[in-house]
C-alpha cells in the first residue's frame, strides 16, 4: 500500500511539474528562449491566491481565477517590456534579461511579503479519499492536481490542433520567418503563448502550494528548474513530451525520496535527465535535428 | 598516377538513394568538374569524400591509401581539403587567423608551450605568420590580413576559404560551387585564380559548378550526375556535346 | 568619517570575494565566450575546488604547519580535482548542443552540490573514512577527526586567503587565459566556436579542444573555489554558495562584460559585486534596483 501511495503522490507532484512544463515548452518552442523567470510566475500566482483567499477572505475559486488573470497579464507585460525589444538579438542577452526578470519578481515579493514563510491554505476543500478500508488515503489535492493536469493537457492539445491561433503557434515555432510571410501576426502569437504559459504557472502555483503549503519568494525557483528539466526530458517543444516528462520526473523524485534517500533525490532526478539526454540528445519525444553541410 | 579513385560508392537516406554506384578516377594535376542539375547529389559526393557521411558501399582511395569511412579530420590529414557551398569561415577570427587555423597540423607546439610562451611558441608562430601571409598574398588578401573575416566582401570570402583549405597542404582540393553568387567579372577573375592555384601549388582540383562558362573554360574532364547516378564522364568537350546531358539540364 | 570607515571595512571584507568572482568570470568566459558553449554549472566546479582544497588544508594541518604553503598546495589540488571533474563531465556533456548542453551542465552542478551535502569524510590513524549516512557510521577510532560533515560541510579552515594571494591567482588566471587565446590551441578553440564543420574540414580535432577549453575553465573555477573556502571559517554546499543561482550570477558577469573579453569579465565581476554592497543604504530596495539595472542594461 505504501508503494501505491508513493506512486500516486509522485504522479501528483509530476502533474504539477507537467503543468509548469507545458507552459515552459510552449514558450520555448515559440520564443526559443530559456525563460528563467517562468518559475517565479508560479510563486507570484501562489502569492496572488494567498492574498485573495487568506488576506482578503474570498473563496478559493475566486483566488485561483484572480491569480490566473493576474499572472496572464503579468506574463504578457513581461514579454512586451523585457523580451520583445530583444527579439532577434543574441540568445544570451534574452537569457540574462530573463534572469533579471526572475530577480525582479523575487525581490518584489520579498519587499511585499517579507522573507518569512507563509502558511498557504489549500485551495481544494473537498474531503480526502479513503480506499481499502482506510489503508490507502489519497488527499483531495492529489486527485484535483492529477485531474487538472490531464484536463489542461487535453484542452491545450485541442486548442493547438483545432484553433487558428493554435495553428499559428505551431507555424511560428516551426519557422518564425516563414510564418511572418504567411501573414501570421508573430508578435500576437508570442504574446498569446506567454499568456497561456503564465496562466498555467498560476494554476501550478496554487496546486503546488496546496500540497506543500510553505510559501516564500523563492518557492518557484526549484520547481521552475525541475519543470524545465521535465520539458527537456520529454523533448522540449513537444506538448505530450512535457506531460510525460513531468509525470516521470515527479514519480522518480518521490520514489527516490521514499526508497533511496531524500537528500539525494534531486541528484537522482538530474542524473536521470543526463542519462536520457545522452541516449536521446533531444529528449524522449524530441525531433532529431541534423546539421546540414 | 591517380590521386583519387572512387569505386562504386553509394549512400541512402531513409530509402532514397542519394548517390548510387558512383565511380570516378582523377589523375594528379587534373582540373576536374562535377556537374549536374540541382539535387543530383553533387554535394553529397563531396560529403562522402570528406567523411561527413560514411558510404554504405564502395571504396575511396586517395593517392593509393584507403580512406573509406574515415573521419573528416583524418581525411583532411590524409590530404583532402574543401570549401563549402555556403561559405563557412571562422567569422570572428581575423583573415590571418583563418589561414593560421588551416596550418594547425603543420606547425605544432603544445598547449603548455603556448601558455608559457616557450621559445618554440615564438618560433612556430613566426613561421606560421610568414606562411599564412604568403598564402594571403597569392589571393591578394595580404592587405586585409587584420580584418575580421566576416567584414570581407563576398568574393574575397570565397578566396579566403580557398586559401584556408590550401593551408592544410592538401593533395586534392574540393571546391563546392566557387562561383555561386558572383557576377561575370568576379567569375572570370575566379577562373584565373583557380588556374593559378593549380599551376602555383601543383594542385589537383575537383569542383562542383553550375556556371557552364567556368566549367567549359577551365575543367579538362567532367562527370555528370543525375538523380544520384553518373550520367556520363570524360573530356569536357565530349561530355558537353552529349545529348543526354543537354536533356538532363533542359528537360525533355 | 564613520561613514568612510564603514565603507572601507566593508570593502576590506570584499577584497577576496572580488578576486574570486573575477577569476570565476574569466574562467567561465573561456567556456562561454571563447569555446561558445553555454554552461550553467560553473559553480559546481567551484564547489569541487573549494571542498577538495579545504579538505586538504584540514587534513594536512599537522603535517604542513605553514598556512601559506598549505594554501598554495590546496590551490593546486583544488584546480587539479576540478579540472579532472571538468574532463569527466565534459566527455558526455560536450556531445550535446546549445540549450541541452546548458541544462545538463546545470544538472551536473546541482548533482555535485547535492552529493557533497550527503558526504561525511573523516580521518584517523587508519586513513580516510567515507560515509553517506552520518558521522558515527564513519567508524573512526579515538584519534579520528571528522572533516566533511554532510550538510554542515567543513569547519575550521584557516582564513589564509589574503587580497595579495587573490590578486596573484587572478593574474595567473588572466595570464593562462590570454596566452591560451593567443596560441595555436586557442585559435583552434575559437575556430570550433565559429564553425565546427569547417574546423573539422581543416583537420582540427574538435572533441579534444572542446574538452581542453572546458576542463581548463573548470580547473580555474576550482582554484577560485579554494580561495573562496579559505576566506570562510565554515564552508557548506548550500544553494546560495554553489547552487545554479551562483552559476547564473557568474554568467551574468561574463555576458555583461562582453563575450570573449577578459578585461570585461573582470570589470563586470567587480562592479556587479560591489553594486549591491554600495546600495546597502537602500536596504530592501537594493536587489530590486540590481534586477532593474540588469534588465535595462540588456535592453
Amino acid at each position: 500500500m505504501s508503494f501505491l501511495s508513493y506512486l500516486i503522490n509522485g504522479i501528483s507532484l509530476g502533474s504539477v511539474y507537467a503543468i509548469i512544463a507545458l507552459g515552459y515548452t510552449m514558450v520555448y518552442g515559440i520564443a526559443k528562449m530559456l525563460n528563467f523567470a517562468h518559475g517565479d510566475i508560479i510563486m507570484v500566482g501562489a502569492f496572488a491566491v494567498f492574498t485573495i483567499v487568506s488576506t482578503w477572505g474570498y473563496p478559493p475559486v475566486v483566488g485561483v481565477l484572480g491569480a490566473v488573470v493576474f499572472c496572464t497579464i503579468l506574463g504578457v507585460v513581461i514579454e512586451r517590456v523585457a523580451y520583445k525589444p530583444l527579439r532577434g538579438t543574441s540568445k544570451l542577452a534574452v537569457l540574462i534579461t530573463a534572469i533579471g526578470v526572475s530577480y525582479l519578481l523575487q525581490n518584489l515579493a520579498l519587499l511585499i511579503f517579507g522573507s518569512n514563510s507563509h502558511q498557504f491554505t489549500s485551495v481544494v476543500t473537498l474531503p480526502n479519499l479513503k480506499l481499502a478500508d482506510g489503508a490507502l488515503t489519497i488527499s483531495s489535492v492529489t486527485i484535483v492536481t492529477i485531474v487538472s493536469c490531464v484536463v489542461i493537457m487535453a484542452v491545450l492539445l485541442t486548442f493547438i490542433n483545432k484553433t487558428k491561433i493554435g495553428q499559428a503557434m505551431l507555424a511560428v515555432s516551426e519557422d518564425n520567418g516563414a510564418a511572418t510571410l504567411m501573414g501570421i501576426d508573430v508578435n500576437r502569437t508570442i504574446a498569446v503563448t506567454f499568456a497561456i504559459g503564465s496562466a498555467l504557472a498560476a494554476i501550478a502555483g496554487a496546486l503546488l502550494c496546496s500540497a506543500y503549503p510553505s510559501l516564500t519568494p523563492y518557492t518557484g525557483s526549484m520547481p521552475g528548474i525541475k519543470a524545465f528539466v521535465a520539458a527537456v526530458f520529454g523533448g522540449i517543444g513537444s506538448i505530450p513530451g512535457a506531460f510525460i516528462g513531468g509525470i516521470l520526473l515527479g514519480v522518480i523524485e518521490n520514489m527516490s525520496k521514499a526508497y533511496i534517500s531524500s537528500q539525494l533525490s534531486d541528484a537522482i532526478v538530474f542524473s536521470v535527465l543526463i542519462i536520457v539526454l545522452l541516449v536521446r540528445p533531444t529528449g524522449i519525444m524530441g525531433k532529431k535535428i541534423n546539421e546540414k553541410v | 598516377m591517380a590521386i583519387l579513385e572512387v569505386k562504386s560508392v553509394s549512400i541512402s537516406f531513409g530509402g532514397l538513394r542519394a548517390v548510387d554506384d558512383f565511380s570516378v578516377t582523377i589523375e594528379k594535376g587534373e582540373l576536374y568538374g562535377l556537374i549536374g542539375p540541382n539535387g543530383a547529389g553533387k554535394t553529397t559526393v563531396f560529403n562522402l569524400l570528406t567523411g561527413v557521411y560514411r558510404p554504405d558501399e564502395g571504396t575511396i582511395r586517395l593517392d593509393g591509401q584507403d580512406i573509406t569511412g574515415k573521419k573528416t579530420i583524418e581525411i583532411n590529414q590524409a590530404g583532402i581539403a574543401r570549401t563549402f557551398q555556403n561559405i563557412r569561415l571562422f567569422k570572428e577570427l581575423s583573415v590571418l587567423d583563418n589561414v593560421k587555423a588551416g596550418l594547425h597540423n603543420h606547425y605544432v607546439y603544445s598547449t603548455l608551450e603556448g601558455i608559457l610562451r616557450f621559445p618554440r611558441y615564438r618560433k612556430m608562430e613566426r613561421a606560421m605568420d610568414e606562411r599564412a601571409m604568403e598564402l594571403l598574398a597569392v589571393f591578394d588578401l595580404d592587405n586585409e590580413a587584420d580584418y575580421k573575416a566576416s567584414n570581407l566582401p563576398y568574393g574575397k570570402q570565397r578566396k579566403l576559404e580557398i586559401a584556408r583549405a590550401l593551408a592544410t597542404d592538401p593533395k586534392l582540393l574540393l571546391l563546392d560551387e566557387p562561383a555561386a553568387g558572383m557576377n561575370p567579372n568576379e567569375t572570370a577573375e575566379l577562373m584565373e585564380t583557380i588556374r593559378f592555384v593549380r599551376e602555383h601549388f601543383d594542385m589537383t582540383i575537383l569542383l562542383i559548378e553550375h556556371d557552364m562558362k567556368l566549367v567549359s573554360g577551365i575543367c579538362e574532364k567532367l562527370t555528370v550526375l543525375n538523380f544520384g547516378q553518373v550520367l556520363t564522364q570524360g573530356n569536357t568537350a565530349d561530355v558537353l556535346k552529349d545529348r543526354r546531358v543537354i536533356t538532363a539540364y533542359l528537360g525533355e | 568619517m564613520i561613514q568612510t570607515g564603514l565603507i572601507s571595512s566593508l570593502l576590506k571584507g570584499l577584497l577576496v570575494p572580488l578576486c574570486t568572482y573575477a577569476i570565476l568570470a574569466v574562467s567561465l568566459n573561456l567556456t562561454v565566450g571563447i569555446l561558445g558553449e553555454l554552461s550553467l554549472g560553473h559553480a559546481g566546479f567551484m564547489c569541487v575546488g573549494a571542498f577538495s582544497g579545504a579538505f586538504f588544508t584540514n587534513v594536512m594541518a599537522d603535517a604542513i604547519p605553514g598556512t601559506g604553503v598549505r594554501l598554495f598546495l590546496a590551490l593546486l589540488i583544488g584546480a587539479a580535482v576540478a579540472g579532472i571533474f571538468g574532463v569527466l563531465i565534459g566527455i558526455p556533456v560536450l556531445r550535446l548542443k546549445g540549450d541541452y548542453l546548458a541544462i545538463v551542465t546545470l544538472a551536473f552542478g546541482e548533482i555535485i552540490k547535492n552529493l557533497i551535502n550527503t558526504m561525511y569524510v573523516g580521518v584517523d590513524a587508519g586513513g580516510l573514512h567515507f560515509s553517506i549516512k552520518d558521522t558515527t557510521s564513519l567508524g573512526l577510532d579515538e584519534t579520528g577527526v571528522v572533516i566533511i560533515k554532510g550538510p554542515q560541510g567543513i569547519t575550521g579552515t584557516p582564513k589564509a586567503a589574503t587580497f595579495t594571494i587573490g590578486i596573484l591567482v587572478l593574474l595567473i588566471t588572466v595570464f593562462i587565459v590570454l596566452n591560451l587565446i593567443n596560441s595555436r590551441s586557442g585559435r583552434a578553440i575559437m575556430a570550433i566556436r565559429d564553425n565546427r564543420i569547417a574546423a573539422e574540414s581543416i583537420g582540427i580535432p574538435v572533441t579534444r579542444f572542446k574538452l581542453m577549453a572546458f576542463s581548463i575553465s573548470a580547473a580555474l573555477a576550482g582554484a577560485a573555489g579554494v580561495l573562496y573556502a579559505h576566506n570562510l571559517s565554515s564552508l557548506a554546499a548550500t544553494t546560495n554558495n554553489f547552487g545554479y543561482n551562483k552559476s547564473i550570477a557568474i554568467l551574468v558577469f561574463v555576458v555583461l562584460g562582453g563575450l570573449g573579453s577578459v578585461r570585461g569579465s573582470i570589470i563586470a565581476a567587480v562592479i556587479l559585486t560591489l553594486l549591491p554592497e554600495l546600495l546597502r543604504g537602500l536596504n530592501d530596495y537594493r536587489m530590486l534596483i540590481y534586477a532593474i539595472v540588469l534588465i535595462v542594461m540588456m535592453i
